[in-house]
């Protein structure tokens, strides 16, 4: 179990959410959007200029840019 | 009539209808409502708040379409429209009866915390599950008695598009006081919340949904860092090509047959004040709303068909970067684009941007993107003033000089946008959030009906204010009408005309003003009439000439000849051509501009705020460049 951010999470790899460590509207806007405790959540790929990235989690595809996603913990199984 | 007939009669119920963006909302909404909308704004923000109505065993239920959020907490100030409008705190808005509470069904796993938050809201509720086709293509399956039994509120199945389940779900309207509420309330701390959320998901999710394989193929096409990075650069020569070059036709059929009528109407009205009237304000100012309609509809026709099929956000994903730099979002990007060819369809293209502070930014700066109508302007004073020869190889000084003109346009787009947003319009970060819903074919009424709303808001909004305008500009140019001195051909009395008229005085009166750039009351009356339209400078400037507007050539002449007839110096000096270049590049002289600003921003404050900010950055950029120009000169 290695904890790390969202943002560094490498293309192709699935983790699993530990938590936002974001300020109050940030973190209730990503609990919306499903990042919470326990959620499996796989980097699909990069924008061609390397920002945002596109995530799925929970059955959907969304986007999130490099400050949104270094606020979100992750642990890289295994 | 039957319109008034209807809101007499007081509805027996109101439904509110809430769900996160692509949640299939809209398209609920159309089903049960039929064409029968009515759009506007909640007061003071640009939000749009449509309502409309159905008829259910002869009874009228008034639904209320609410803002997509995806949770209850004002973040947004479209959330901040649903908390209120919930809360009964919108004046104008009486709260919802009861809730239609839409759900993707691919996204339940996610949109449940949602639910757990509407749910404490404690009105009759009743969820809808959309999409169910594609969950079932995609191989999944929710077990709707149990979901039904878990939330403790109706539960209806609904294909949106295809009106399946839209029966059964009128079936529950007829009585919404009468449905089941759930016996416990979902918890409100967040990690019971969550508890609750993954114990309803254990019971009711049968079977998870696959990944769409069509989705994921195409995205790898359209996603690719190469392939996609070359679509959207095609996507949008091809957007620049439609609204700049393939609506010119339509435009041009709009404007021979406002000018057929035109010359029709003053030959069969008795020549005098009326003909004119009719002719130069009536019929002109009619002509110059419908001659933005073949853009709009082109426009709106392609941009809301790449949106419902799934092209848009993806768009937005491949160049999100470049516009984060200045603050703003990737779908920022068409509506700057398409302001090249003109700001109206281009501010109204800021629809589709979700978050209202990157659309009001948006709609703020379009008008510096250099649009079709500065073109003519440009011709003119380039062709008359820069020397037609080349610079290095190909490139000729004239050229340059009008690359130049649109390099400055936009590069102050993206400086007032970064300045904008760290100033005005500054407020705490939103999160940037972008969905990239699976590629649909699109539910083409949705489509036609979208298209049509675009077309007949700016039509009834802004064509309003514009057809009055004109006709106050015309009315200016027209009056008071002092009798032309005998002898005088019909260019001259046509040019003694406009000097005594108002609009004329007005032109000499903001000549103190205007002096420090180096211009003369002619073109302060050019740049008064301007404020109708930009090229409408070019007539004016020709009536006040004597010229001929059709006669470019004598025109271009007249202006590089004219002096000073105190100093006898040369009105037009290069110092004076560059800065009135300079002027039209940054100043909001487009009252269509203006009035479409007014439409989709549902307050004067903005277009007031537009004009001030480009009219300062006009004058202070005109008067730098005519002392510079002037000093290299001399």
């Amino acid at each position: 179990m290695t904890d790390l951010y969202l943002s560094s999470l490498p293309v192709g790899s699935i983790a699993t959410v530990v938590g936002v460590t974001g300020k109050g509207i940030q973190a209730s806007r990503l609990a919306d959007l499903g990042f919470l405790p326990g959620t499996p959540v796989t980097c699909l790929r990069r924008a061609p200029l390397g920002d945002p990235r596109l995530y799925e989690l929970r059955g959907v595809q969304l986007c999130l840019r490099e400050a949104e996603a270094a606020c979100i913990r992750v642990s890289l199984d295994g | 009539m039957a319109e008034a007939s209807m809101d007499a009669e007081a509805p027996t119920v109101r439904l509110g209808l809430l769900g996160s963006p692509n949640s299939g909302k809209t398209t609920l909404f159309n089903a049960l409502t039929g064409l029968r909308a009515k759009v506007g704004n909640y007061p003071g923000v640009t939000v749009e708040r449509r309502e409309g109505s159905t008829r259910v065993d002869g009874r009228l239920v008034q639904v209320i379409d609410l803002p997509g959020t995806y949770g209850l907490d004002p973040v947004s100030p479209d959330e901040a429209v649903v908390a209120r409008v919930l809360a009964g705190e919108v004046a104008e808005v009486a709260p919802p009866d009861a809730l239609i509470l839409t759900v993707d069904s691919c996204s339940l796993e996610r949109s449940l915390w949602f639910v757990a938050q509407a749910l404490r809201l404690e009105l009759p509720t009743c969820l809808v599950l959309t999409m169910t086709d594609e969950l079932t293509a995609r191989g999944g399956r929710i077990d709707l008695e149990r979901l039904s039994a878990a939330l403790g509120i109706p539960v209806v199945s609904v294909v949106g598009h295809r009106g399946l389940g839209v029966e059964e779900l009128r079936g529950q309207l007829r009585d919404p006081a009468a449905w089941e509420r759930p016996p416990i309330l979902p918890p409100n701390d967040p990690s019971e919340r969550q508890g609750w959320m993954e114990s309803v998901i254990e019971r009711v999710l049968v079977q998870r949904p696959e990944r769409d394989p069509l989705t994921a193929a195409v995205d790898r096409v359209v996603l690719h860092p190469l392939g996609g990075s070359l679509l959207f650069a095609a996507v949008m020569v091809f957007f620049f090509q439609l609204i700049f070059a393939w609506a010119t036709p339509a435009m041009d059929a709009i404007d021979a047959a406002m000018g057929a009528a035109a010359s029709g109407a003053k030959t069969l009205l008795p020549a005098g004040l009326l003909a004119d009237f009719v002719s130069d304000g009536l019929i002109a100012g009619v002509g110059s709303v419908v001659i933005f309609l073949p853009q709009i509809v082109l426009l709106f026709g392609v941009l809301y068909l790449l949106e419902d099929v799934g092209y848009m956000a993806r768009a937005a994903f491949v160049v999100d970067r470049l516009m984060g730099r200045i603050g703003l979002e990737g779908r920022a990007f068409v509506a700057l684009l398409s302001s090249y060819a003109c700001a109206v369809p281009g501010i109204m293209a800021t629809r589709t941007i979700p978050s209202p502070r990157h659309r009001l930014v948006t709609i703020l700066v379009a008008p510096l993107m250099t649009c079709s109508a500065r073109l003519p302007v440009y011709a003119l004073l380039i062709g008359a003033f820069v020397p037609a020869t080349m610079a290095w190889g190909p490139l000729g000084w004239q050229g340059l000089a009008l690359l130049a003109l649109y390099l400055i346009g936009a590069a102050a787009a993206l400086v007032a946008a970064a300045v904008l947003n760290r100033t005005v319009l500054r407020g705490e970060a939103m999160p940037f959030v972008l969905e990239l819903p699976p590629y649909r074919f699109p539910p083409l009424r949705l489509w036609a009906s979208q298209v049509w709303g675009a077309a007949s808001a700016f039509l009834r909004r802004a064509g309003t204010i514009i057809l009055l305008v004109s006709m106050v500009l015309w009315v200016l140019l027209t009056f008071p009408q002092v009798p032309a001195p005998p002898g005088a051909n019909e260019a001259e009395a046509s040019r003694h005309a406009l000097e005594n008229s108002a609009a004329g005085r007005l032109g000499m009166a903001i000549e103190p003003a205007i002096a420090p750039l180096g211009f003369d009351w002619k073109i302060g009356v050019g740049l008064v009439a301007s404020l109708a339209a930009r090229e409408v400078i070019v007539a004016t400037l020709a009536q006040v000439y004597a010229a001929s507007e059709e006669d470019e050539v004598s025109l271009r002449k007249a202006v590089r000849e004219d002096r000073n007839p105190r100093t006898g110096e040369l009105v037009f000096t290069p110092a004076t051509v560059a800065s009135l270049l300079v002027f039209f590049v940054f100043a909001l002289q487009c009252m269509s501009t203006l009035a479409v600003m007014r439409r989709e921003t549902n307050s004067w404050r903005w277009p007031v705020f537009a004009f001030g900010y480009l009219l300062a950055l006009a004058y202070g950029a005109s008067f730098l460049t005519y002392r510079i120009v002037d000093a290299l000169w001399s």
